[in-house]
């Protein structure tokens, strides 16, 4: 088996013993970089290696261009040269790849739109300090939906990135990138971000395992803001041990971010034990409806009965507010975007745009200019959408009627976790759907997130991990949920539940890879 | 029901010109979202307090001191018109 399809932890296990080195990873990552994502596309950019990107010129002559990355180009070399920025000494020097919104100092990063071109931040987020102060080497930045605007991954201006178990499919979305990344092994681990689902849903239609952690438990400091009240940065890696190290890296207090919680961080990794005897686990009624893919309802009941087997109890408990999770999501979600996304404006980042024609050419004409060519169609419409709901006039009828919903459905949380360790659920209703498929119907892609939204709106952890595959060879993800800052809670389960089934050692066979879908 | 001069409306709000074939196809969309997100409607939450943070976090204070911070330079770099260390822009005042 080749070094880049091993996990972090197996890694680190042979780099203790001297039998690697991380340049051996590092180049095994990279060359089957060059390998498969010519046909996964699950990065942007990459990083410290030449990874052409024609796509963004001189701001002054921008107008409209399409989009013309091109992969690969003479020096596109597998050399390791360790990242400057890290720490030699470190004790996790494996490649991880990151979500195209978090910031590196120096290096491009776009969210995945025009209006960003050219940005290169001047410092690092507090995550990518933290993965550099313990030695990781960042590989490149993966693919999103347009600001983390989506549920597929097809959103973003460089095209959509494609599902490694199956090249017609999406990753999901909106770190579809950096799940899709990892299925393929193109990746070590990666980071991602989780607004209403953002890092489960892509974890369960790539087959990984993916974390939202409580809202507060990881600095959003240098993360590009969507919703500030919903956003979280989390870990997406291929088991629960993997992400538990990772998250031990990243979580914690941070200065810099006001929001980030004073509550010390445990050793995650002490939670890894095959024990849930005693736990006891709510499987909340409002879930289980029609919808639902027959095989999804199929796998997540045989998921049940393993952690039955093991020593949990389940019981059935109400979430009476769900059915008006998407509804409260689409409006504090678009609401705090419209207000995060008015600094895009052509004056201090990104490209700046003239009117072409314009008599006067006054500074808003070019904010205009700048904004309608920069961001793409569902941009445009959450834009549009929040400043909608936060106008003169529908601001109480909208948003703050939002706020109080969203009160509602926190305390249904609440009362369930007085009595009960966890809740489980689907990921999602259904499996990877198909390129294209809802593209042209923003209301179906928002019901796709139905699961994973309201822990956004609780604040609550929650991960996501492989339960089973469909008939046609797609990943089907488990969802555990748990009360604030009972992460240990979630990897204990989540690590029980993986050592009694197979599903983590899956590994894509090297045939899916083989044909190139004719559709664009 | 949306109409197409509200859509504008809200476009110049978020200081985005669309295009006609924007107008209408937003105008369709925005509507059928609309309708979805009037669902809330059914809830009665006259005496529910609103959530707008859900850590109990309240007033996060720092001392008020002097820190390396960027350099205007630095800060203005980033911009798409950067001159003498201002953001240039379009004249402002008639």
């Amino acid at each position: 088996m080749n070094l880049n399809q091993l996990t972090a932890h197996e890694l680190l296990d042979q780099l203790k013993s001297k039998r690697i080195s991380p340049s051996d990873i590092y180049t095994a990552v990279v060359k089957e970089i060059k390998r498969l994502d010519p046909q996964v596309k699950a990065y942007v950019r990459l990083i410290n290696l030449s990874f052409p990107n024609a796509l963004f010129g001189n701001p002054d002559e921008v107008t409209t261009r399409p989009p013309t990355k091109t992969f690969g180009g003479d020096s596109f070399g597998t050399t390791f040269k360790p990242d400057s920025e890290s720490n030699p000494t470190g004790n996790f020097p494996l490649p991880i790849s990151i979500k195209d919104n978090i910031c590196i100092k120096g290096e491009e990063i776009t969210c995945a739109s025009f209006i960003l071109g050219g940005f290169h931040p001047p410092y690092n987020a507090t995550v990518i300090e933290k993965i550099q102060n313990n030695g990781g080497i960042l590989v490149g930045q993966t693919n999103m939906d347009e600001f983390a605007f989506g549920s597929s991954t097809e959103n973003s201006y460089f095209g959509p990135t494609r599902n490694p178990w199956n090249l017609e499919c999406v990753p999901g979305g909106s770190s579809g990138g950096s799940a899709a990344a990892l299925a393929a092994h193109e990746a070590i681990w990666a980071l991602g971000s989780d607004t209403g689902g953002s890092i489960r849903q892509p974890a369960s239609f790539c087959g990984i395992v993916g974390l939202k952690p409580t809202y507060g438990r990881v600095s959003r400091y240098g993360l590009i803001a969507f919703a500030s009240s919903l956003d979280q940065i989390g870990p997406l890696t291929k088991d629960v041990t993997d992400n538990a190290l990772l998250l031990n890296i990243i979580a914690g207090h941070d200065e810099r971010d006001s929001t980030s919680a004073d509550v010390s961080v445990p050793d995650y990794t002490k939670s890894l034990v095959n024990d849930v005897k005693g736990f006891k686990i709510g499987i909340p009624k409002e879930y289980f409806i029609e919808g639902m893919d027959p095989e999804v309802k199929k796998a997540v009941g045989e998921a049940i009965e393993v952690l039955k087997k093991n020593g949990a109890t389940f019981k059935e408990v109400s979430l009476p507010h769900t059915e008006y999770a998407v509804a409260t999501y689409y409006i504090l979600a678009t609401a705090e975007a419209s207000s995060n996304l008015a600094r895009f404006d052509g004056v201090r980042y990104g490209i700046r745009c003239q009117p072409k024609n314009s008599r006067k050419g006054s500074i808003v004409d070019m904010y205009e200019e700048t904004r309608s060519v920069g961001f793409g169609k569902e941009a445009k419409r959450r834009i549009m959408l929040g400043t909608y709901a936060l106008s003169s006039g529908y601001y109480e009828a909208y948003y703050v009627r939002a706020q109080k919903v969203r009160t509602l459905i926190k305390n249904d949380f609440d009362s369930v976790f007085k009595e009960f360790d966890a809740i489980v659920t689907p990921t999602s209703p259904t499996t990877a759907f198909r390129i294209g498929e809802k593209a042209g119907d923003p209301l179906a892609m928002y019901l796709s997130d139905i699961y994973t939204i309201s822990a956004n709106l609780a604040g609550i952890p929650a991960i996501s991990l492989p339960c089973g595959f469909s008939k046609n060879g797609l990943p089907i993800g488990l969802q555990i949920l748990a009360k604030p800052f009972a992460e240990e809670m979630l990897f204990q389960i989540a690590y029980s539940y993986e050592q009694s089934t197979p599903w983590h050692n899956i590994k894509i066979p090297n045939h899916k890879f083989q044909t190139i879908p004719k559709s664009q | 029901m949306l109409s197409k001069e509200e859509v504008r409306y809200i476009a110049g709000l978020s200081r985005i010109h669309l295009q006609v074939d924007e107008v209408e196809y937003l105008t369709r969309n925005l509507a059928g979202i609309l309708d979805y997100i009037d669902h809330l409607k059914k809830l009665d939450v006259s005496q529910v307090p609103p959530t707008s943070h859900v850590l109990p976090i309240k007033n996060v204070y720092r001392r008020d001191e002097v820190k390396p911070s960027f350099s205007v330079q630095n800060a203005v770099k980033i911009s798409p018109h950067a001159y003498k260390g201002f953001f240039k822009v379009p004249q402002v005042i008639e």
